[in-house]
């Protein structure tokens, strides 16, 4: 055993919550958002690899048309602003504001993935016409992956800012919530520079 | 409560102070076991099945994770020693070709996937929390899931060989070989899929741990005073978090070029073969580091014990290894020389992967520093474990700067030269120190001290076995004998060598019963460990052994990188995490000053239940593509009653007298 204290350090009257990076629950996002990151670097590295393989790219048909993905970078975008406004309200303890925020992100979310279904169809080109196509759907799908569980994430705590018992953990999971989504916010950025403007500006 | 109000609050909540007082009445002895009787009762798992299955304490998780990994272990062995006696005489029938083929592949990937992360981030797992002088893991329950992901991972894989399905494309599954033009059947689809079970544990034990490691050292345990060992698993931790997307993403679309059509691997399409290989080695030589730099961590902390002194240089190893980490990430081209790339990009990786010897030099030199300057050093068991690993590595490394210089790797490419080269490397790096690790926590893990007798005389037969075994491939390779052939003619004069190393690996089987024997035996009959046995400095050396489920009462602070031998600045005690929850004390990642107290989630058997539905989504989904689709209905439902909370159950005291019912766990 160590030899006995003298002195005792008495943490009874610190918070049992926190905000931002001196929660776990940040830390644990954090990992996911570095993994996530490395996933789809990964992607745009194998884009950009298949892409220097052939003269001409797409190497047949048209590339994506730009309308739908651009109409819903945009809507991305534009969510931010709901997500930014549950996180404030949620670092303040604002029920009334978090339920409202939150509901209107699920609306976003919904939106967002309804398009992306269009989006799919606007590729012009299928998975399995070549290598193009198969790296171009594997992108979006992996995009898309990450955006419908992010949605029904958030349906599950909209649920539970509702109808679930509140205490300080559920506000920090909103906060948390709201940093993943700015996770896939940023990192559709590239992902549609690649995917709509790599083929029309070589 | 509204916005102004809200700000009020957390102003109040943040005002809360940690207060240093002397005399405190908590800290009297009879105060103190009270504390324990309590502490006990609220940490405590229950008994029955469900509560095992359920179970969060990092401590039982971190010893199923060792088992089940040396369970594969032994059967890795098992295919190993199918294969050294087929090669034992030239044109041997006891395995045919596919057999063969098969067995090697699960010799690989089993060794490599099944046991050999496993067990280094498992014995993170165990020591990490007790290490930094913490109460519990980060996330429990998502480790709990990890574990059980692993298990079903590795049971499927078996499962698949054993109805002649296992993968037969080498560990690392290179197409065309196992795309859809040859790899028939499921077997490609099998290996592929494992891999996704191995890398959601992995990266999932890796998250955990870096959250622990930041957030729940003891006060005072700033990051320049961490135990070597927990650097060396921050550093892992972040490997993995770094590498393993890339096989994420090269065996997804592995799988989809075989399932839907795509043709990310099919050259006739515009895809190429070549991106695998890149993508693979980009995570398959981070994933060498990731087996061996735990493995060093280890070796620090043993060596540190035995000559009863400091590691010399500290920063300096702390610098090298993830020194060591950052080259890791530039060469992995070195695996693929054979495949005609630009001059200059293979100039480039020679370049990187002679300089990754600098970083393993230091640290090298520091251990000689420190075993030269002993006072005096201890010969254990233990401790013999780890010196062989400057014989044993020091020649794997050799033969690794030979390997990277593109000439003499076009040369012995793809033969035994190469084979041996892997295993002087991966078992001396990496299998000498962990059972030299094993044998040195063993008694902190059961209490009981392994013989010393029986250690060293299944030290030697290691020693010896694994030389016979592998030093005469260094030659096969040297003679041209290819790596992965079922056999050869006996023309080519390669019978004697191969017979020698069939000797050898009946050496390493005898001496790795002596080992397993030993531990059965100690676990009954070994002397009683006591706290600190080896007389080491770190923090899990300062609590029973083995642990209690909270590591610690009163919990540790820490004043010095060695707090168990510099006990005259005697730091204070920690008094005031509650009693009635799992609470543990979080704080801040530069010089862990005390932030604030979180109740850890306890027990819960939504965890496997998670585990069970995401297994058989991922069987389901090589077998039919819409298995993604339908098997993520029951996914969702598990999580979302997973991370559902419950008022009271913190309340629950099931205790150590009573059973977890079904409902309870669940709630």
């Amino acid at each position: 055993m160590t030899a006995k204290s003298v002195a005792a350090l008495d943490v009874s009257e610190i918070q049992t919550y926190a905000f931002g990076h001196r929660s776990l629950m940040w830390w644990g996002t954090a990992c996911m958002m570095v993994i996530e990151g490395m996933v789809f670097a990964m992607l745009i590295m194998s884009y950009i690899y298949l892409k220097g393989r052939v003269p001409y790219w797409p190497p047949s048909g048209p590339p994506p048309d730009l309308l739908w993905g651009s109409v819903n970078t945009v809507v991305l975008l534009v969510s931010c602003v709901p997500n930014a406004l549950a996180k404030l309200a949620a670092e303040r303890f604002d029920l009334a504001r978090v339920r409202l925020w939150m509901a209107a992100c699920m609306i976003f979310g919904l939106a967002f993935n309804v398009i992306r279904f269009v989006e799919f169809g606007a590729l012009n080109v299928r998975w399995d016409s070549n290598a193009y196509g198969s790296i171009v759907w594997v992108l979006l799908g992996f995009h898309t992956t990450h955006v419908l569980t992010d949605l029904l994430d958030t349906g599950v705590l909209t649920l539970l800012v509702f109808f679930g018992p509140m205490d300080e953990h559920r506000f920090v999971d909103v906060s948390e919530n709201t940093m993943y989504w700015y996770f896939v916010v940023v990192s559709w950025l590239p992902m549609y520079a690649l995917i709509y403007f790599a083929p029309r500006i070589v | 409560m509204t916005g102004p109000e809200g700000e009020e609050k957390r102003k109040r909540d943040e005002a809360g102070r940690p207060k240093l007082s002397y005399d405190d009445p908590r800290l009297e002895p009879d105060r103190l076991e009270g504390e324990r009787r309590r502490l006990d009762n609220t940490w405590a798992n229950g008994r029955g099945l469900i509560a095992w299955i359920s179970d969060t304490d990092h401590k039982a998780i971190g010893r199923r994770f060792l088992v089940t990994a040396f369970g594969f272990f032994t059967l890795g062995g098992i295919l190993a020693g199918l294969m050294r006696i087929q090669l034992a005489r030239p044109e041997n029938t006891f395995l045919n070709p596919d057999q063969y083929n098969q067995v090697f592949t699960m010799h690989g990937t089993t060794m490599m996937f099944l046991f050999a992360v496993p067990v280094v981030l498992a014995m993170g797992v165990y020591l990490v929390p007790l290490m930094v002088g913490a109460r519990g893991i980060a996330f429990p329950r998502m480790l709990n899931y990890g574990y059980w992901m692993f298990l079903f991972g590795g049971i499927f894989l078996f499962v698949m060989f054993f109805l002649n399905t296992g993968p037969d494309a080498g560990w690392f599954s290179y197409p065309p070989l196992a795309g859809p033009e040859f790899g028939y059947g499921k077997r490609s689809d099998v290996w592929a899929q494992l891999i996704t079970f191995t890398e959601v544990s992995g990266l999932i034990v890796a998250t955990c741990l870096v959250v622990t490691i930041f957030k729940l050292r003891t006060p005072g345990m700033s990051l320049n005073r961490m135990p070597l060992f927990v650097w060396a698993m921050l550093v892992v931790s972040f490997m993995v978090i770094f590498a393993m997307p890339a096989i994420v993403i090269s065996s997804t679309c592995l799988i989809l070029d075989r399932l839907v059509g795509t043709h990310i691997y099919n050259q006739a399409e515009g895809g190429d073969p070549i991106l695998w290989q890149h993508l693979f080695w980009f995570f398959g030589h981070p994933e060498v580091y990731i087996i061996f730099l735990p493995a060093l961590g280890m070796m620090s902390e043993v060596i540190g014990t035995f000559s009863r002194r400091p590691v010399f240089g500290y920063v300096e190893m702390v610098l090298s290894m993830a020194a060591t980490a950052f080259i890791g990430f530039g060469v992995w081209v070195h695996h693929m020389f054979a495949t005609g790339l630009p001059q200059f990009g293979q100039s480039f990786f020679t370049a990187a992967s002679m300089m990754i010897v600098v970083p393993t030099s230091i640290q090298i030199f520091n251990w000689i520093a420190t075993m030269w300057t002993a006072r005096p050093l201890r010969l254990t068991t233990a401790f013999l474990y780890m010196a062989s690993f400057f014989f044993v590595f020091i020649i794997g490394g050799l033969t690794g700067v030979m390997l990277a210089a593109v000439p003499l790797n076009r040369q012995v490419h793809d033969t035994y030269f190469v084979v041996a080269h892997l295993h002087y490397v991966l078992i001396g790096g990496s299998i000498f120190p962990l059972l030299g690790g094993l044998f040195f926590w063993f008694p902190k893990m059961t209490g009981r001290m392994l013989s010393e007798r029986i250690g060293k005389a299944s030290f030697w037969l290691l020693f010896v076995g694994f030389n016979l075994t592998f030093f005469p491939m260094h030659l096969l390779g040297l003679e041209g004998m290819p790596r992965r052939v079922y056999t050869y003619p006996s023309s080519m004069g390669w019978q004697g060598m191969n017979q020698l190393a069939t000797t050898g690996a009946a050496i390493i089987l005898v001496s790795m019963v002596l080992y397993l024997v030993n531990m059965i035996v100690s676990l009954r009959h070994g002397v009683l460990a006591g706290d600190n046995p080896w007389g080491a400095s770190t923090l899990e050396w300062a609590t029973s052994s083995p642990p209690p489920a909270y590591n610690f009462s009163p919990q540790p602070t820490v004043a010095s990188r060695e707090p168990l031998w510099h006990t005259e600045l005697a730091p204070p005690a920690i008094v005031g995490l509650d009693r009635g929850t799992r609470e543990v004390l979080v704080t801040y990642l530069l010089d862990a000053e005390p932030d604030h107290r979180y109740a850890m989630p306890g027990p819960s058997l939504w965890p496997f239940l998670a585990a069970v539905a995401t297994s058989g989504m991922f069987v389901w989904s090589i077998f039919q593509a819409v298995g993604v689709v339908w098997g993520s209905i029951p996914v969702f439902i598990t999580l979302v009653g997973w991370f559902w909370p419950t008022k009271g159950k913190e309340d629950l005291e099931h205790g150590v007298h009573g059973r977890l019912s079904v409902s309870e766990s669940l709630s």
